[in-house]
């Protein structure tokens, strides 16, 4: 049998795909090079992280069975009987809070270096989107196991989403399966977590992706206006494969401390979800919902004759708008300083009062 | 169109009401089962309720659902209150909210003791 040549296999898949036109895409983009040039690799190590997710969910899926009657003790059947088990499903775990995390870091650096102007808008709504259905996923997946922490978690989580005035108790039902959190709330949230969030995600990654592609990376304003003032062009390094190369270390040094955490912490499984249990003492949810649980926590019952938890619903959406429409607040005019300096220590404060609630939590767990 | 496509859909995805028999009275346990200053989760249909026996020997039963956001209260015997975990909210063994989150009492039941068996029913 005659083979045909490796040049001819390129060529045939050229004249059916026209690859060469990515690969020319590919070969002028660039990356601009300045002191704050690290934050650019936030993106990509977050496409990672999400990478990583996608292929240790279809692996835990060979073996989780989604039914109350099942579920806790299939991770069980999976973190201790199935070769590895253990280690995909700390890894999945583990990562899912590191892409949390390494989601903020890339949130608040786009907003530092006000990477959300003008044309960028819809790049930053469909991040801001994409943070949204990051956290969905967190908290969908954390009932998956079926473990007592996870239980209150959803019962506090969707009662939170009933308290909305006027389709509260239709998101509620939406979301339980139901007016309580049953096994029916489990195969529902399963039904998220494997189907409806991954598309969502997936279509809103191309689109933020696109832009990006279509747009190029953001220079910061001070960056911009420092090489127009000494009349110079911005220094920028190739994508392909300057750039590439530097994200390929960070994702191997990810992949290692992944590896460790695992190793060093597996992921705990906890006890199995009773209904008819007390709330156990010291339940919290994850670190990234904490600022949020320690905001509800303080607030009284009622304040002002409003039910406090109602109030703190409210403060918290207020909040999620006002960080969606960042591009359209900003009242600054870019590196000019000022009003748009202010703006940015909105951000400052956001941070600190998130670290401050969640540190609050974990160091003062009854207060 | 779109309407005769979407809300077969959102029928669906909207779970059905299913009637609830609705409990006004279960054995929640045992004389003997509880000692002075104790308390415990029992079964009132499909809702937890929590029975707490006094110091001075008598029985109090109360809804176990906090006010607050839903999670299940426990009896504190150090404090003689009932707490919630999730957001440290306080009530006293009257289901009165004294401090915290929560911005209601629990439901208070009435109890009966008969033939060795704590009854409790909605009051």
């Amino acid at each position: 049998m005659n083979w045909p040549k490796p040049g001819r296999i390129r060529d045939w898949i050229e004249e059916r795909l026209e690859l060469s036109a990515l690969e020319e895409m590919g070969r002028h983009k660039r990356v601009p090079v300045h002191r704050h040039s690290i934050w650019y690799y936030m993106g990509g190590m977050t496409l990672f992280l999400f990478g990583l997710q996608v292929a240790t969910g279809i692996l835990l899926l060979l073996y989780y069975r989604p039914s109350a009657g099942e579920a806790f003790e299939s991770v069980q059947f999976i973190m201790t009987q199935v070769p590895f088990g253990w280690l995909i499903r700390s890894i999945h775990s583990w990562s899912a809070n590191l892409l949390v995390f390494v989601l903020f870091v890339h949130m608040f650096s786009v907003f530092f270096m006000k990477a959300y102007r003008r044309p960028r808008e819809i790049t930053w709504f469909s991040g801001v989107a994409l943070l949204a259905l990051t956290m969905a996923f967190g908290f969908s997946g954390y009932l998956l196991p079926w473990n007592t922490l996870a239980f209150f978690a959803t019962q506090v989580g969707t009662e939170v989403a009933g308290a909305v005035p006027v389709v509260g108790h239709f998101m509620l039902k939406l979301l339980r399966g139901g007016e309580h959190v049953t096994g029916g709330t489990l195969t529902r949230f399963y039904g998220f977590h494997v189907a409806v969030l991954p598309a969502t995600a997936t279509l809103l990654l191309g689109l933020h992706l696109l832009l990006v592609q279509k747009h190029g990376m953001s220079v910061p304003p001070a960056i911009e206006s420092e090489a127009k003032r000494e009349g110079r062009e911005a220094r920028t390094m190739p994508f392909l494969p300057n750039f590439l190369l530097r994200d390929l270390i960070g994702w191997c040094v990810a992949i290692g401390i992944l590896a460790a955490l695992a190793a060093i912490l597996p992921w705990e499984l906890g006890t199995k979800a009773d209904p008819f249990a007390p709330a156990p003492a010291g339940i919290r949810p994850e670190w990234y919902f904490c600022w949020m649980f320690q905001t509800l926590k303080l607030l009284p019952g009622h304040v002002l004759g409003i039910e406090g938890e109602l109030i703190g619903i409210f403060g918290i959406g207020l909040a999620g708008l006002v960080w969606l429409l960042v591009p359209f607040l900003d009242p600054g005019t870019p590196g000019t300083g000022g009003r748009s300096r202010l703006f940015s220590a909105f951000g400052v404060l956001a941070i600190l009062y998130m670290a401050i609630m969640t540190v609050w939590v974990y160091v003062a767990p009854g207060g | 169109m779109c309407v005769s496509m979407l809300y077969p859909v959102a029928r669906y995805i909207s779970p059905p009401e299913v009637p609830e028999a609705s409990t006004q009275s279960v054995v929640a346990g045992r004389e003997g089962d509880l000692k002075p200053n104790q308390g415990k989760i029992f079964r009132f249909g499909e809702q937890p309720g929590i029975l707490v026996r006094t110091e001075d020997g008598g029985y109090r039963a109360l809804s176990a659902t906090c006010t607050h956001l839903n999670c299940t209260v426990q009896f504190r015997g150090d404090l003689k209150q009932i707490w919630c975990a999730c957001h440290n909210g306080f009530y006293d063994l009257s289901g009165k909210n004294v401090s915290g989150p929560p911005p209601r009492p629990l439901e208070e039941y009435k109890v009966n003791v008969a033939d060795g068996e704590i009854v409790v029913s909605r009051a």
